[in-house]
């Protein structure tokens, strides 16, 4: 087949690009995938409350980003920016390149909010439908249904589902126009584990379709057993980026608890203890260096008794990562 | 290939307007009829007061008219007053205060289209109400309009209708989900009364009557009265410039509102 000279070169190019989808570590170099939404220096603030302070984040393709924070962190108010539902006091946010709250943007996002109320006398079917029509290419919607497990629902009126079903309607919605991006606001709040692993499988099922998603969580384990990026944020700032692996490898700690008659104010001031509580008639101190911290109690109260070490859980994990922020 | 995709992208980017007016519309209405308290109330109300008021009370006249011919535009903008706020102001509450609006925003939906399908959907139950009141007549209360004149009846009343839908607009964006409902009844039934939709206007007492002068109900039952010839006579313009002036500032506030909620979100 004869080349043309300068004729192909786009198409050439095209072929050299990475395959879109995933591929376990980010790509990095001249290759690196695309950033599909960015933020740059952004901050929002609602009235006197810094809700977002000097943001800066990537969102790339194919990818599964985490935000992780507790509530009020401002988590909501990245995806309200991202969506086009609030504007940026300050800074630049682009979508697609474009502006987010553009309609050509719309239609290739998807997007599961925290919302108070769901008008309860539709049925699931007529939701989905109603949504679809929004998108210029939705997906069939026997196939958003087959997706988000509501087949056997479709004829149900909203109002009559349980917590978890009401949240797949929500995950229904979001995927129906077959949007490249998804965002999913605190996706699995207020489910049962069973109900949320369910979900968990649906989110994966979008990653192997070559979806990029951004998840709001305030449950370190959610971000764990999906994502591929982790961006840790406090009162409106980023404090830790990385894999799942690096996340709670800066947060590894151990937790010792006893019974000793020392006060909590000696424990707090020995080397190594990031953190010390009275839990009934014992006290319990978190630390990155066990074997340090149990010496020092062991030469200061001879009566010491009762000890415990186990790992820290991943919530405390956390509360250490935000706390080291802080300090 | 990846140039054709986005070419293909492009001219099918945009959704088509119509089709999703028409399906929001759809879902609007039958959320609505599945909704008793919406549905039962703004049609079985004025049937109920017409059947009492009208088919039960017994023949009278009121001027030199039936009380069976007078009593459909008194109810009929009585009905078409409550389908129209209720179908505008209660829903725009609640899906604006709990977050439902906010998730169709954050969709590709045109914002168009939400108020076209409230508007629509107010306007299908004000024409249930209206030819029912017709229907209930002409069946069980010796009423004769010819078809032109209840044609014509319907067409008012419902032109009439779009005045209330602004206004419900206007209080859908102000009241909370909780109040909204109590707030419309706190318009919608005191200035019935005044424009003399419950009781003919020339018993209601003369300040009454110089209140109703500033009342859109008011315009809208002369405008409807005439219609059937129970009319005070007069120049009609006047009645069609004030519902006309009213809508306007109606859809003032409610663009205030609008505003005023785009900005307290972002």
């Amino acid at each position: 087949m004869p080349q043309g000279v300068g004729g192909n070169i786009g198409s050439a190019k095209a072929q050299l690009l990475p395959r879109a989808g995933r591929s376990g570590a980010p790509a990095t170099g001249p290759w690196a995938k695309a950033a599909v939404a960015t933020f740059e220096s952004v901050s929002k603030n609602y009235g006197n409350v810094r809700a977002l302070a000097d943001f800066n984040f990537e969102v790339r393709a194919g990818e599964l980003v985490a935000l992780l924070g507790p509530n009020g962190a401002g988590k909501t108010t990245a995806i309200r920016l991202l969506l086009g539902l609030a504007k940026p006091n300050g800074g630049h946010l682009n979508v697609f390149g474009g502006d987010p709250a553009s309609v050509d943007t719309h239609v290739r996002v998807g997007a599961m909010m925290q919302v108070g109320r769901v008008p309860e006398t539709l049925r699931v079917r007529e939701h989905v439908d109603l949504f679809s029509s929004y998108y210029p290419n939705p997906l069939p919607i026997s196939e958003t249904l087959a997706i988000a497990g509501l087949e056997e629902l479709k004829d149900r009126k909203f109002g009559l589902l349980s917590g978890g079903q009401k949240q797949r309607v929500l995950f229904a919605l979001a995927i129906c126009g077959n949007p490249d991006l998804l965002f999913l606001d605190e996706p699995t709040v207020g489910l049962d584990v069973e109900a949320r692993h369910l979900l968990w499988d649906e989110i994966r099922s979008l990653l192997r379709r070559g979806k990029t998603v951004v998840l709001t969580t305030h449950y370190l384990e959610e971000a764990d057993a999906l994502a591929d990026r982790i961006v840790v944020i406090n009162k409106g700032r980023m404090i830790a980026e990385g894999t799942p692996a690096e996340i709670k490898s800066r947060t590894a700690g151990k937790k010792i608890r006893c019974v000793t008659e020392l006060p909590l104010e000696v424990i707090r001031k020995m080397a190594g203890v990031a953190d010390v509580k009275a839990d009934r008639e014992a006290v319990v101190i978190q630390t990155a260096h066990p074997e340090n911290v149990l010496r020092q109690l062991l030469q200061l109260d001879l009566e010491i008794s009762g000890i415990e070490v186990s790992s820290a859980g991943l919530d405390e994990a956390f509360l250490a990562l935000t706390r080291e922020a802080r300090g | 290939m990846a140039t054709t995709a986005t070419a293909i992208g492009t001219a099918l980017r945009r959704p088509n307007l119509v089709a999703i007016c028409a399906k929001e519309a759809k879902y609007e209405f039958l959320k609505n009829l599945r909704f008793p308290m919406y549905s039962v109330s703004t049609v079985v109300l004025p049937l109920m007061f017409y059947v009492l008021f009208g088919l039960v009370m017994g023949r009278q006249t009121i001027g030199n008219i039936s009380t069976t011919v007078y009593l459909i535009p008194a109810y009929g903008t009585f009905g078409v007053m409550g389908a129209s706020l209720f179908g505008t102001a209660a829903g725009l509450a609640s899906e604006r205060g709990l977050g439902w609006l906010q998730v169709k925003r954050a969709s590709p939906m045109p914002i168009f289209a939400y108020f076209f399908a409230k508007v629509v959907m107010s306007l299908i139950f004000s024409t249930v109400d209206v030819v029912a009141l017709m229907a209930m007549g002409m069946a069980f209360g010796g009423v004769h309009l010819p078809a032109a004149t209840a044609a014509k009846l319907l067409g008012t009343l419902l032109a009439g209708s779009v005045p209330f839908c602004a206004m419900g607009l206007a209080i859908g964006y102000f009241a909370s989900p909780n109040s909204a409902p109590a707030v419309i009844n706190l318009f919608y039934l005191p200035m019935s009364f005044c424009s003399g939709l419950w009781m003919p206007f020339m018993f209601l007492p003369h300040f009454v009557q110089k209140i109703a002068l500033i009342l859109p109900p008011y315009h809208l039952s002369q405008l409807a009265f005439n219609v059937v010839g129970a009319g005070q006579g007069g120049p009609m313009a006047i009645h069609w410039q004030t519902l006309a002036g009213f809508t306007l500032l109606c859809m003032g506030i409610a663009w205030v509102g609008h505003q005023r909620d785009q900005k307290a979100n972002g």
